[in-house]
């Protein structure tokens, strides 16, 4: 595909275009910068982006999968990113999201992509900030990135997000792991799925007792049962809510504001990153010596 | 990303109404282990669904699993629907128990490698890596 076909692709909204100008982005090609500055940046700013994180197996998809099915009664067109982490191994990685979202996939207005963490973090952050641009630009209203919340790589998913939902279950064992993680603290509206199952009051008791101690206002937990669609209403009506008090309060705008500078911050660090190297390797620095103040040095001179 | 960082990727699902998925399975992890992204639909999919999703993941190559014996429908129907959708760039390679004569009729049909319970798994993953890399560079 030409770019200049891709281009005209993305403007009429074709799903092989946008699959694959996310591809180009995602594999670090010269065509990337070009697409990226086609878009409809003023679709971009008015899409909302949800962040839907929590440990494996919570129901982060199944639950997606029904405010795909809701929202799309509504008539939006929606748009998913799914990551999954890369075996660090192998390098490869089984993208599985998909088969709790399979309703959907003939709706020409639901647009999926799935994503391997591919290793790196601050790339990842870029990578899935193309791709929501790109679908927000392809007319999609709602954006949902879903990620498993275990470590560092998804907080910073997470600073892409507008809302961002903590997903938990009973019986997985993770309460304790995701506090530790500082996700209780970044998330928006807790969730406790499975509602349906032993130990989700009990679980749901414990979360609104630990955000109690640490603000004014605890954030109160919805209950769903994702596979039998219950809550999910409720839930969308709070997503709905705080999203106009963030729009109106300005809220919005100053995270907006945040993710993109950090975002930039990852670029240059980026580009930064190989120049520097080739500065630190040409100098053969003795291995004594403080490397931080080496790495002063460096940075100091022209 | 300043670094080009092309990674094969594919599809792997299982069309038809047969409920097992051990053979999609087990090809989904061969191909993750051999450094794949390998996106896994599941089974009972339409070759429509597939072929959406196919597009929509930008994959290299789609590869089928049946065990049903509808195999001489499903397979020929999702490059079809590959077609329909735009894509019939993208190549079918498919697995089960599939007999010699069914085999010579399917790669007539467009299904650019067949495997069957015998095939090695470094044949297949090396018939995938083709199909992926043919497809990047055709
Ligand atoms: N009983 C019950 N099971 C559920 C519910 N929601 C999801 N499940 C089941 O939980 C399992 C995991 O669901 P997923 O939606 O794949 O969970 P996930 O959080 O996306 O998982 P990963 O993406 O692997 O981290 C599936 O077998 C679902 O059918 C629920 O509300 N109640
Ligand atoms: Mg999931």
């Amino acid at each position: 595909m030409t770019i200049d076909r891709l281009l005209e692709g993305l403007r009429q909204r074709d799903p092989r275009a946008i699959g694959r100008a996310i591809s180009l982005v995602e594999n670090g090609d010269e065509s990337a910068e070009i697409i990226l500055s086609s878009l409809d940046e003023n679709l971009v700013s008015q899409a909302t982006i949800l962040g839907i994180t929590g440990p494996p197996g919570a129901g982060k998809s199944t639950l997606t999968n029904e405010i795909i099915a809701k929202l799309r009664h509504q008539e939006e067109r929606i748009g998913i990113i799914a990551i999954d982490p890369s075996s660090p191994i192998s390098g490869g990685a089984i993208l599985g999201d998909r088969i709790r979202m399979m309703q959907h996939a003939t709706d020409k207005d639901v647009v999926m992509r799935s994503m391997a963490t591919r290793g790196r973090l601050g790339g990842l952050c870029a990578t899935a900030g193309a791709a929501v641009r790109i679908m927000a630009s392809c007319g999609c209203s709602t954006i949902i990135i879903e990620t498993v919340g275990v470590g560092q790589s998804e907080m910073d998913i997470i600073r892409l997000a507008d809302i961002t939902i903590l997903v938990m279950a009973p019986g997985l064992g993770d309460e304790i792991q995701a506090m530790k993680a500082g996700l209780l603290e970044v998330a928006d509206i807790l969730v406790v799925n499975k509602a349906d199952c032993k130990g989700a009051d009990i679980l749901a008791m414990d979360l609104e007792a630990v955000t109690r101690k640490g603000s004014a206002t605890p954030t109160q937990v919805c209950m769903t049962v994702a596979t039998e669609g219950k809550g999910v209403t409720e839930l969308l009506d709070r997503i709905d809510k705080l999203d106009s008090e963030h729009r109106d309060s300005g809220e919005r705008q100053k995270r907006r504001r945040g993710a993109h500078n950090q975002e930039v911050l990852d670029w240059c660090l980026e580009i930064l990153r190989p120049q520097l190297l080739d500065k630190i390797i040409k100098r053969k620095l003795s291995v004594l010596g403080d490397p931080r103040l080496k790495a002063k040095k460096i940075l100091e001179e022209k | 990303m300043t670094e080009k960082i092309k990674k094969n990727r594919v599809l792997v699902g299982k069309p038809g109404l047969d409920g097992h998925d051990r053979g999609a399975k087990f090809i989904a992890q061969a191909l993750r282990d051999a450094g794949f992204e390998v996106v896994y639909t599941g089974i009972r999919r339409s070759p429509e669904e597939i072929a959406a999703a196919a597009v929509q993941e930008d994959v290299d190559a789609v590869g089928l699993s049946s065990l049903s014996g509808a195999h001489m429908r499903l397979f020929p129907a999702v490059v079809e629907a590959l077609a329909k959708a735009g894509a019939p760039d993208i190549p079918v390679l498919g697995g089960g128990v599939i007999p010699e004569e069914d085999i010579i009729e399917l790669k007539a049909a467009g299904i650019v490698e067949i495997f069957t319970p015998g095939t090695p798994i470094d044949t297949i993953i090396s018939a995938y890596r083709d199909a992926c890399e043919k497809k990047s560079t055709g």
